[in-house]
Parts: C-alpha cells; structure tokens; sequence
C-alpha cells in the first residue's frame, strides 16, 4: 500500500525531487522572459580584431547584442584572497571582465552575448555574429609559462601569479633536516586537473523593476549573499538594497557554483537595459569550458626520516594551474587550504612547502570538493608509501609510529595549525577490523586464482575545514569573512521558521538544522521549517563550501536557539509571575523550578506576540533573535582508509573490489546524510584517481569538453562502501562538537586507491614506483611494459 | 511549426512546435512538466529519461515531432494523490538522492528495468544505470533503493 510522501522516512527535500516537483533555475519561467546565448573563443589566446553584429542583430528576435565595449565602465569579478609572494610582493591580479576585451583568454572565454525572444533565436544569431580574432600562442603547459617570454596578460609581464612559501621561516630547519637524513623518499607527482560536473549547469535569470530600481537574479550558486556582495561591490555597482539574489533548488555544486560568473552580470544588465527577464542556461559543453575547474597541481615532494622510521621534514614544491583569470577562492586553494595540512596527521618537526601559481590560457582553476586538502593528503600519503616500499617497512606501521598521538592535542602542527582533536589510531583499528585485513593474503590468493592481481592501499588523512575563523583568515590574506548566520523565528501559532545563511544543493539542511532547534527547545521537529538561498528573506551568512554548513552555520543556529530560550524563559516568568533565573525549559514546557507551575512553548510564543500585558519596558514583543558565528579555528575531520583493487594483468583494467572509510566528524546529527555525503566524496575521489581527466592540447583546445570523452563515474565503476563514524572525537570549539564531513571521501581516496594500484603491480612482480592519476587501462598496461 | 499530439501521462496533449524542438523541450516548455531535467547535450546523463511508449527513452534524443501519437510518461506521473510509488518510496528511505537533479531520470530509468527484470541482481542494476550519471551519491545508496524496490533484503549491504 503506497504510503503518504511525508510518511516514508528519508529526508524532508525528497518527496518534491521524487516528484518532479523541484524548483530549479532553469525551472523557472518569468513572463515576458527573453534568452541569453554567448559567444564564446574558439581559440584560446588571441586579439580581438573585430566583432561585427551587424548581420546578427538582423536575424528574426534578436532584442540586444552585447561586447567587452559595453562594460568597459563597470568593475571586475575579484579574488577573494590575496597572497604575498615569498619576497613580500603582491600577488599579480589581473582584471577579470564581464566580457572579454581586447584579447580572449582561454577556449569558451566570452565575447559577446545575444539576447533574443526564444533561445534558439539567439542561438542563431550569435552563429551570425562575425568576429576575427588574430591568434597567438596557446600557453597551457605551466613549466612552460614559467619560462617563456608569452604571457596570458601582457600587462603583468609574467606568467606567475605568485610564489608563495609556508612557511617561509622553516625553510632553511626543513633543508638542513633533509640535507642530515637518514633516507628521503623522493616523489614526482601530478594532481590531475578535474571539471566538477554539477549535474545541473549554471543558469541564471534576472529580472528588473524600473520605478523601484529594484533587480532579482535567481542563480545556481552555493552562497547568494556572496554573490551579492561580489556583484554590488566590485563588478557592476547595483546597491545591495537594490538585488536579490536567489538559488532556489540547486543541483549540486561541490564548489563551481561558489563563485560570481560574468553570466550572472550580464543577464543583469540585459534585464535592465530591455526592461524584460533575461534568462541564460549553460550547456554541458559550455559547463567543461568555463565552470572553474579543479585540482591541477604538479608536485616534488620529498621526505626525510631518520633511521628508526621516524619522519624528519616534508618538502614540496607545487606549480598551480589557476588558468586565464583568478576564480573567486583560486588563490586560496593551493595555498591556505594545502599548505597548512602539509604535516598531515603526523608529529614531523619540519615542513616547508612553496607554491608556484602560474596563468595559462586555459578555464580558471579553483576550489573543487576538498580543495587544496585532497592535493596535500595525496602528495602527503603517496610519498609516505613509496617511503615505506623504499624501507621494507608495513605501511601501517609506520603511518602509526608517526601519528600525532591522543594525549598530544591541542597539537600545533609544523604547518602551522593548532589541531583541536582526533585519534588517529583508534580509526586504524577500527578500519583494520571493518576492512579485514587479516582475510586480505586469502583474498588476494582467489584473485591470483583467476589470473588477477590484487592490491592493498591504506591511508590516513587530516584536514581543515568548516571555514573559518574570520581574525586567522584576514592575517592570511582573504577579504571577506567566513562566518555564518541564522535567525530563528518563532511564529505566533507555535512553529518556527529558520532562516540560514548556509545553502543546501544536496546536503539535507532542510531535514538536519531542524533538529538542532527542536532538540534545543524540546519540541517537535515537524514544526520547525527552514529557509535558505534568498538574499530577502536570510540574514548575511557566507553559504556552503568547506565542508563548513553544520559546523559553523548550525553553530549560528545554537547561538540563534540560546537566545530565543532566554527571551522565552523572559516571557514564562512574567506569565507565572516568578524569576526568569528559576525558569527550567524541558520537553518544551516551561516550569518554575521546583514547583508544578508551568506554560507550554505555545503559550509563550502566542503571549510573545499578543503582549497585551506585558511590562513594555522590560520586554519586548516578539520573539525572533539572529547570531553570527564565528568559528575560533577550523574543524579537523580524518580518517583511516583503505581499497582492495584487483588488475587485470592482460589489460590494465582496474576495478575497486573493496573500499572502507573510517572517519571521525566529532558528533553526528544525521548518520544517514553523513553516510551518504561520504558515498559522494568517495565517488569523486575514486573517480579521480581512475577515470576522469581534463586534458587540453598544445592549442589550448579542450579535448575532454563533454561526457562522450570526460569519464564520469558509473554506476558499474563503484562498489558499496564500508562507511564508519563510530570513533569521533568531538570538536572541541564549536557548541556542537561537530566536524565537516562533505569534502572528507574526496580528500582520502585518490591515494588509497593509487597505494592498491601499485601494491597490486608489485604483486605481479611489476615494481611501479608510481603512475599518475587517472589509472587508466592504458597507463596501467604501459607501465607493465616498461618495468 | 507543425502540429504534434501525444499523451502524456494519461492526457492527451496538442502544441504547435517547430521541427528542431526536443522531446525534452517539448515537456519542459511546451507542458511546464519540469521534473525531466536536461544535464547534458550528447545524451549521456539520462536526467530526461521519460517513457515511450513504455520503454525508456532520453526525451533528448528525440525530436517532439517523433512522439506523434505516443503514450508517454514523466516523473510527474510516478506519483499519484501524494502516494509516493514504490521506487520513489525506496529512494527516499534508503537516501538514494542528494541534489536531486538526476533523480527523475534515475527513477524513470529504474521503472522500466524493473518492469523487464523484477529482481535483478546488483551488477545487473550497476550495468543497467549506465546511462544515468549521479555526481551526489556514488550510487551505493540508489543500487540499494532499487534492489529494496525490487523487494530484495538490503539490510546486509553496508549501512547507509
């Protein structure tokens, strides 16, 4: 018998995205609306000779063209960090424009943009348009860039954005540990460029209502009040008491829909230049060229250890692709997200880490699920096991000897963070026992049965996140904020409306920050409803990215949640006629102490509301309070991972037989939605380390610009995982004792299964060192080849 | 333009649409039934998967022109007077969706294997959703939603 939707357990969002009833961007139809198309570079570097719309604005619909000429006037889209080069200079930030002018940067970079009645209209048009471009050199390769005399911005006169050192003080304990060491383990890496691939592409709409000049843009985006800001304060100047920014339903992010897009300012302006709604909807193709992209590091890493296996001193040396123009968090992420968790979860006295972040013409780089922390966990965890390989040593055991241990934290770690908790090696143990490691020798003996190798890989991880705390961010260089908000309404009727600063695109706020105020006030969660991504109706809060919803806008929730039960506790004293000192809330009755005197939560709220007897002076209606939280460090969510992979030794063909996370997120609120963010991250990260690579050729010409020639995960690449929470160590800083858990499985599984991979190829007597990922059939069964 | 007439999810409907207009465009603009979502351009997620004529079809793929006369099915149909059906009812215990996005397609595709195949196994179900891409889950979850669907026993897959 079918039940009611509301009756099936699950999460509060899922009846109206079963349904079909999901309210998207794209969803959305304005009347009178009108369609944005852009005209993007065929090329990836080059002067714009001419752009002739002569012929397009002819065609049948076209309302309006626009060029870079028609926002020389207004500002650039910023980043939002600025890092100081090694020698204290600033880092070079080129101007980011609506539209391009002058020169095109990178395949897809947008030149003009037709605004028609249908879509179609303006796709044909903007077929129409006649635009000449005079072609340079591509410059994709980052070595290269370094070294040429080409340069994606001619007015900086260099390709390197910076060269930033961390920290600059140990550089020369951290060479002198290397030069004296017992062994070092040296390692070249490449983190593999990723596309994120959202599976709803960008789109955004606005609207304009001319006697209030009031705008609204409805937009795929994490944070709207980010976007907001960016829009108003630095790109087009459009009072912030004058748009609203709405995400509505959003279909995944994993942090290409953090950042403000010239799309978003360009229907804007269309839409008050028209007077009509202006909607744009990417397309996949326009999703692979222009969505910042991820990851895209090349890495030396080297360790030192002394004889008995302890660790001395991490070095690494990192070129960063930030591609054609800096991306809103891109100079952020390979520096203050990867750099500080270059000590991983180990006790080594010296690290140093310098960055080179280097332009080329190619889509702009930025935070991508993890950002900056799976780059350093896979540098970090790869050398760790080709040291281990290199000594004879158990991998485990020498992850073990070097753990930072319980009875160590706070531990300040050589890179420069004060980790607040954890226990690395009750995750060890209990990963040990979840995965089975002793019944591996029998496994990997039936997979040799039938002509398979199989792989054991492990790995610990550490990282920083729940972003962050706003006077550490401001030394180091961001410029905004990373606080979150919330205001929690009570309602004359008894339930309540929370308005957030956090945007939920999959992560299930609506059915979890419930919770957090029901089991505060001691009353039922169906009454309480929560409100997000409209700039008009939540208070400032900075949104979703970082792992960092629960830990620092549910935080904001408690502080929002404290106030309302003081208020209230004001409230029912004045009712019962005693002290709000002797007020006891339980079970969302309020009782003076000691007596059975009392009035229920919805009593209070209607009395808040219909004050007719109130002391006016004492006590004012209503009942709604708003915090800010800001968190005093990050939260440091690790875990134990481990992969069994089986090869096949006539292919190259790798598949994933067994995987198990063992994390600790501190206190769980939901383990259902933990468990599945979880899922999420192990699918990207596993999909990192086989199938999915971003390759542009020589011209810059993206060759993997659609899901015909970029692999995304597939059912049939996965298995089911082994996911555990059970050993969490709550945070030790934040009201809820909480963690970031959706960035961990991208953070810990690349080098997990890269560690299987290799363990498998020595296993069949293939001593591979290493192989960059993706781990292709085809550069598994080269390397057989060649060893 | 030209006249197209089909039915859709139980209605027959009448719109007049130009010749290069999608199935998918068609149900989107054409009907305001904006549960099938458009993820991709070469027809490889399989967020607009309807039913045609009782086969799963990526509403993509085909012009509107070509479903004169067809019985077709979205996900706004799947579900009837607030009852959830027995997929959707699986997905939604089992925490099979995140974003949501793919999960129209998702569902309408796991319809149409279900139909052929009641209880398939799980590399079945993994090699069946091939043509479906979900960026959220990693599809531990929505294999485990369609093997509970298919009233398999999923309590000993790992715990979700």
């Amino acid at each position: 018998m079918p039940k009611d939707i509301n009756e099936v357990v699950g999460r509060r969002e899922d009846a109206r995205f079963l349904t079909g009833t999901g309210r998207y961007t794209d969803d959305i139809t304005q009347h009178n609306q009108a369609a944005a198309v852009f005209a993007r570079s065929p090329i990836a570097n080059g002067i714009i000779r001419k752009i002739d719309v002569s012929a397009a604005e002819a065609m049948p619909g076209v309302l309006a063209i626009f060029t870079g000429e028609d926002f020389t006037e207004v500002g650039g889209n910023p980043a939002g960090w600025m890092i100081n080069s090694r020698d204290g200079s600033p880092m070079h930030e080129p101007k980011r424009p609506v539209l391009a002018h002058g020169k095109v940067r990178h395949v897809g970079d947008a030149y003009a943009a037709v605004i028609a009645e249908t879509p179609e209209q303006a796709q044909d048009a903007m077929e129409a348009i006649d635009a000449d471009f005079e072609e340079l050199p591509a410059i994709v390769d980052m070595a290269a860039a370094l070294s040429g005399d080409d340069y994606v911005h001619d007015e900086i006169g260099t390709n390197q954005c910076f060269d930033w050192g961390w920290i600059e003080d140990n550089r020369a304990a951290t060479d002198a540990a290397i030069q004296g060491a017992h062994h070092v383990t040296t390692l070249e890496l490449v983190n593999n460029r990723l596309v994120p691939n959202a599976m709803e592409p960008r789109c955004s709409m606005a609207s304009y209502h001319p006697a209030t000049e009031e705008y609204v843009l409805h937009t795929t985006s994490q944070n709207p009040h980010l976007t907001r800001l960016l829009i108003s304060a630095f790109v087009l100047g459009i009072p912030e008491n004058k748009l609203t920014v709405i995400a509505p339903d959003v279909g995944g992010g994993f942090g290409s829909k953090i950042y403000h897009y010239g799309e978003e300012a360009l229907v804007l302006a269309a839409a008050k230049k028209l007077g009509r709604p202006v909607k744009w909807t990417a397309d996949r193709t326009e999703a692979f060229l222009t969505d910042a992209h991820g990851r895209d590091h090349v890495t030396k890493i080297e360790l030192a250890l002394d004889a008995e296996g302890n660790f001395l001193a991490f070095r690494t040396e990192t070129m960063a692709n930030v591609g054609a123009y800096l991306s809103n968090f891109s100079t952020a992420t390979p520096t203050f997200l990867h750099g500080t968790l270059m000590a991983g979860n180990y006790t080594v006295p010296n690290v140093y880490v310098n960055v080179k972040a280097v332009f080329t013409n190619t889509a702009p780089v930025d935070a991508y699920r993890g950002a900056g922390r799976p780059e350093a966990t896979y540098s970090i965890e790869r050398v760790i096991d080709k040291a281990a390989r290199e000594l004879g040593m158990d991998p485990i055991t020498l992850r073990r000897q070097n753990f930072v241990k319980p009875d160590q934290y706070p531990f300040a770690s050589a890179a420069g963070l004060e980790y607040d908790s954890g226990n690395y090696d009750a995750l060890m143990d209990r990963m040990e026992e979840i995965a089975d490691l002793g019944g591996f020798t029998a496994r990997r003996a039936a997979s040799e049965a039938k002509g398979m190798w199989r792989g054991l890989g492990i790995n610990a991880y550490i990282e920083a996140c729940g972003i962050a705390p706003s006077n550490l961010v401001g030394v180091l260089g961001s410029r905004v904020g990373l606080y979150d908000a919330a205001t929690v309404r009570v309602n004359a009727t008894g339930n309540l409306s929370v308005m957030v600063g956090a945007h939920s695109h999959g992560q299930g706020h609506e059915t979890a920050f419930p919770d957090i105020v029901a089991d505060m006030l001691g009353i039922n969660a169906a009454s309480i409803d929560i409100v997000h991504g409209d700039t008009s109706k939540i208070p400032f809060g900075m949104g979703t990215y970082g792992s960092r919803s629960l830990a620092v806008c549910g935080s904001a929730v408690v502080r929002a949640t404290e106030k309302i039960i003081v208020k209230a506790k004001k409230i029912a004293a004045h009712m019962l006629e005693a002290s709000d000192l002797d007020i006891e809330l339980k079970d969302g009755v309020f009782s003076v102490a000691g007596t059975n005197s009392s009035v229920s939560f919805g009593e209070v709220a209607l009395k808040a509301y219909i004050p007719h007897d109130f002391p006016i002076t004492e006590i004012e209606p209503g009942l709604e309070e708003t915090a800010f939280y800001d968190p005093a460090n990050f939260t440091y969510p690790s875990g134990a991972y481990c992969c069994e992979v089986e090869v096949d030794p006539e292919t190259g063909k790798v598949s994933v037989e067994r995987f198990t996370a063992v994390d600790d997120f501190g206190n769980v609120i939901n383990p259902m939605i933990v468990t599945g963010q979880v899922h999420g991250g192990l699918g990207q990260g596993i999909g990192q380390a086989l199938l999915e690579h971003t390759t542009y050729d020589e011209n810059g010409q993206l060759l993997s610009a659609s899901y015909m020639d970029y692999t995304m995960p597939r059912a049939d690449d996965l298995p089911f995982f082994h996911v555990d929470h059970s050993q969490g160590t709550p945070c030790t800083h934040n009201p809820l004792g909480v963690k970031g858990c959706g960035e961990a499985g991208a953070i810990g599984s690349p080098p997990t299964v890269v560690n299987a991979v290799i363990d498998a190829l020595n296993s069949g007597g293939k001593p591979v060192t290493h192989l960059d990922m993706p781990l292709t059939p085809h550069r598994v069964w080269s390397a057989m080849q060649t060893v | 333009m030209t006249t197209v007439t089909m039915t859709v999810n139980g209605k027959s409907v009448s719109r007049e649409v130009e010749s290069r207009t999608l199935l998918s465009a068609f149900l989107r603009d054409g009907l305001n039934l904006t549960g099938t979502h458009i993820g991709c351009d070469t027809s490889q997620c399989g967020a607009c998967t309807v039913h045609v004529d009782g086969k799963a079809v990526k509403a993509c793929t085909m012009f509107a022109l070509e479903a004169e006369g067809a019985e077709v099915g979205t996900i706004e149909g799947q579900s009837s007077h607030g009852k959830l059906n027995t997929i959707q009812e699986a997905f939604k215990e089992h925490h099979g969706l995140q974003c949501g996005f793919c999960t129209p397609g998702m569902v309408m595709t796991t319809a149409a294997l279900l139909k052929d195949n009641p209880t398939p196994s799980e590399a079945q179900i993994r090699a069946h959703l091939e043509g479906n891409i979900c960026r959220c889950t990693g599809y531990h979850n929505i294999v485990k939603a369609i093997m509970a669907a298919s009233g398999q026993d999923v309590s000993a897959i790992a715990a979700a």
